[in-house]
């Protein structure tokens, strides 16, 4: 059986001594944690690491033996050593020895109660202490308990490791009994930037809850409840991303530290996401304020809503001739085509209005975007949508008139048949009518069917203008949620320390030599930035289209009004 | 201990086996694809060139030519990087696992390690493409819930297509090892 020893790369210029670490029976492995110096008691030594043990719930023990002799080999010293094993009786006693300068050590095992003896091959593989210990398995397999023997070898490694942390706070400067090395033996590491933000954080966290719940209370008060209002508070997007900013907020400002992984990942990328999005934001605002850019978009917002307008009016006058060579039913077109006309007469009417208030209104809400680009863009499809309400209505009188007038033709043709829809069975049954019956309703269908044409044409014009809204508003929206949920910490951390993600490991072998042990060197196979991105992505109240592309059309044929974009929590109706 | 042998692809251009024997349980075979030659890469440029050029003379427009160049540099780089593979290995350590290895033009080396503890197998697949029938090697993962069932298959050596020649050698060099784990008288 194959015997394999983790050694870490950082004690292997350390003084002799003995190794203390982990054994894992089932897989026939020893981890190594750190070297034990000369001189030391053997019975603190057991006392340090049945301390050790209890704090961590990691089973460290002594292993074995580690002699580094710089000059010739020392007879003395061998002996010492394997009479060391006597005392700290560990089953199969590892002894490792290297000479000088050598990169090739010698490995071998002492079995003393194993009935045949037999030579097993030794396997020594290197690590980097540091980096295993600070790095994350993907996906992280749950552990559920020592005893799961499917467990990965590989996570019981990182596991070990990561677990030890307190063997690794003794530096060679304390006054202890015990003088280990680990990889930070040298000196505790740490950064005085990072504890000054860690003192920091409390009162700043404390502030920010107390902020938060002042809002929350006044955006859940009765005032904002009344009809008119919370509706409108429902159809501006705007609303809606600042309702998702403000829990991203109570998120970070919680006091309870992050359990999981997981959830340090997740505070972490709303921090740095909404950082992003709030200096944006900033930015495109110094941009808009230059130069009077806000005045201009004010100046030029009328007369492109003018512009509009007549466009509009140009295509009425188009459909209420003979449109493309259509021959149209003179008197309903002239009906329709009058009745959206004094519409349009009513919108003009109505910007013109406005228009002094333009670009104070609009110097206003430019404001806002300080609060983030994500707001901005929410505002920008606010605005879309309130110039192109005429637009929305249009296409809600002609669906309408088109709803109706299909399912009459459907019902008359049903008629026409002698047939009937029975509501109770919820099917077609057959029926005989009275002559009068079938008289009249033959009439009607004619004259539904015979100003089908019109009707069709103008519920055709204003559908594909309002899906060429709803598809601006949509990549907008797009772009939003884009910005809302790319985790950009995540992301940086692959970029600079990709040790921390990693998704396996990787082997690679070392100089051999014969006779020695087989030597790898291990190192963290960093997780692809695809799956950074599948497994740390924020959730958001993400709009998807909520028909497949087969109901889509079967509800533009019949004429029901579509809503392709569903938001998360929308009821379904 | 190493050794190299010439064999076949399926697509006919010639490839490398190297055996090398580290140790007693550990071994790595690698599948060496031909180079980029310098010929192919002259005339693809060329011919990319020269249709810009004649592009430009037909349009007067001197984007084209800044475009074209831009668009042979970003796809040399983007060629090199992430479709031309040099060569594909194998390291199988018995009683750790085994390791894929892909080594692009470029340096990018992609890895992927699976424990041995979920090797069911190794074997040689046959499969039919078009009209032709191929041999693949592949690894076969051991299901977690059904112990004698295969839960994914990994293909190996996907780019370089070996032969069947070829393959036989891999299957018997990876065998030898992976019958070590049944001889050990531990469980794994």
């Amino acid at each position: 059986m194959v015997l394999k020893v983790f050694f870490p790369s950082c004690c292997s210029s350390a003084d002799s001594g003995i190794l203390i670490g982990r054994w894992i029976s089932e897989q026939n492995s020893a981890v190594i944690l750190a070297v034990v110096h000369f001189p030391f008691i053997p019975v603190q030594v057991k006392q340090y690491l049945g301390e050790v043990q209890r704090l961590t719930e990691v089973s460290v023990s002594v292993l074995g033996s580690w002699s580094n002799s710089k000059q010739e080999k020392e007879e003395r010293l061998s002996k010492f050593l394997e009479d060391l094993g006597t005392i700290f009786c560990h089953e199969p006693w590892i002894q490792i020895s290297k000479e000088g300068d050598s990169k090739f050590w010698s490995c071998s095992t002492l079995q003393k109660h194993s009935e045949n003896p037999q030579e097993e091959e030794i396997i020594l593989v290197y690590y980097d202490q540091r980096k295993v210990m600070l790095s994350h398995l993907h996906p992280p397999l749950d552990t559920a308990g020592q005893g799961a023997e499917d467990a990965s070898k590989l996570s019981a490694i990182f596991d070990t490791v990561a677990r030890s942390q307190v063997l690794f706070m003794t530096d060679r400067y304390d006054e202890g009994p015990i003088k280990l090395t680990h990889w930070q033996s040298d000196g505790v590491e740490a950064s005085i930037i990072v504890e000054l933000l860690k003192q920091a954080s409390v009162p700043a966290c404390m502030l920010l809850t107390f902020l938060l719940s002042l809002l929350s209370g006044i955006c859940r008060s009765r005032v904002l409840k009344f009809w008119p209002l919370s509706f409108l508070w429902s159809k501006l997007s705007t609303c809606e991303q600042l309702g998702h900013r403000l829990q991203h907020l109570q998120v970070i400002s919680s006091n309870r530290k992050a359990q999981s992984q997981n959830q340090l990942m997740r505070k972490a990328n709303i921090f740095v996401s909404l950082l992003i999005d709030v200096a944006l934001g900033i930015l495109l605002m110094s941009w808009l304020y230059r130069k009077n850019r806000i005045g201009h978009l004010a100046d030029t917002l009328i007369p492109v809503a003018d512009h509009v307008a007549e466009e509009l009016q140009d295509l009425l006058q188009w459909l209420m001739g003979a449109p493309a060579g259509l021959k149209m039913n003179r008197a309903l077109d002239q009906v329709l085509g009058r009745f959206f006309l004094y519409h349009i007469h009513l919108w003009i009417s109505y910007i013109h209005l406005l228009s002094p208030f333009i670009e104070m209104i609009l110097w206003y809400v430019g404001l806002s975007a300080c609060l983030g680009l994500t707001v901005a863009l929410c505002i920008l499809s606010d605005i879309i949508a309130l110039l192109t309400f005429h637009i929305y209505c249009f296409y809600v009188y002609g669906a309408r008139l088109y709803c109706l007038k299909i399912y009459g033709l459907s019902s008359l043709w049903r008629l026409f048949r002698g047939k009937k829809w029975n509501v109770l069975r919820q099917r077609v049954d057959s029926c005989s009518y009275d002559l009068d019956q079938l008289f009249i309703g033959t009439l009607l269908f004619t004259i539904l069917l015979f100003l089908l044409p019109t009707t069709a044409l103008y519920y055709l014009v204003f559908t594909l203008l309002r899906l060429l809204v709803v598809i601006v508003q949509g990549l907008i929206h797009l772009l939003v949620d884009l910005i809302d949920s790319l985790p950009l910490y995540s992301l940086i951390l692959r970029l600079c320390r990709s040790y921390r993600l990693a998704a396996g490991v990787k082997f690679r072998v070392l100089e051999q030599q014969d006779g020695k042990p087989l030597r790898l060197l291990m190192q963290i196979n960093p997780l692809s930035y695809g799956g950074v991105v599948e497994t740390y992505r924020l959730p958001t109240y993400s709009c998807y289209p909520k028909d497949s592309w087969a109901s889509l059309c079967k509800k533009l044929f019949l004429g029901e009004l579509i809503y392709p974009w569903k938001h998360k929590g929308d009821k379904q109706n | 201990m190493a050794e190299e042998r010439w064999f076949r692809s399926a697509s006919g251009v010639p490839i490398a086996l190297r055996r090398r024997q580290h140790s007693a349980s550990c071994r790595e075979l690698a599948v060496r694809g031909p180079r980029l030659q310098l010929r192919s890469l002259s005339a693809a440029t060329s011919a990319v060139w020269l249709a810009a050029y004649g592009l430009f003379a037909v349009s007067e427009n001197s984007m084209v030519l800044s475009a074209a160049i831009f668009i042979t540099l970003i796809g040399l780089i983007i060629y090199l990087h992430f479709v031309k593979i040099d060569q594909e290995s194998l390291l199988v350590i018995g009683s750790l696992g085994i390791q894929v290895t892909s080594s692009y033009a470029s340096g990018k080396e992609s890895t992927t390690f699976i424990e041995m503890g979920q090797v069911k197998d190794v074997v040689i697949n046959e499969a039919i493409y078009m009209q032709k029938v191929i041999y693949y090697l592949c690894i076969l993962l051991r299901d977690p819930e059904d112990p004698q069932g295969v839960s994914e298959v990994v293909p190996l050596f996907q780019s370089s297509k070996p032969r069947l020649d070829c393959l036989i050698e891999v299957y018997k060099s990876c065998q030898e090892i992976l019958e070590q784990r049944k001889t050990a008288p531990q469980s794994s």
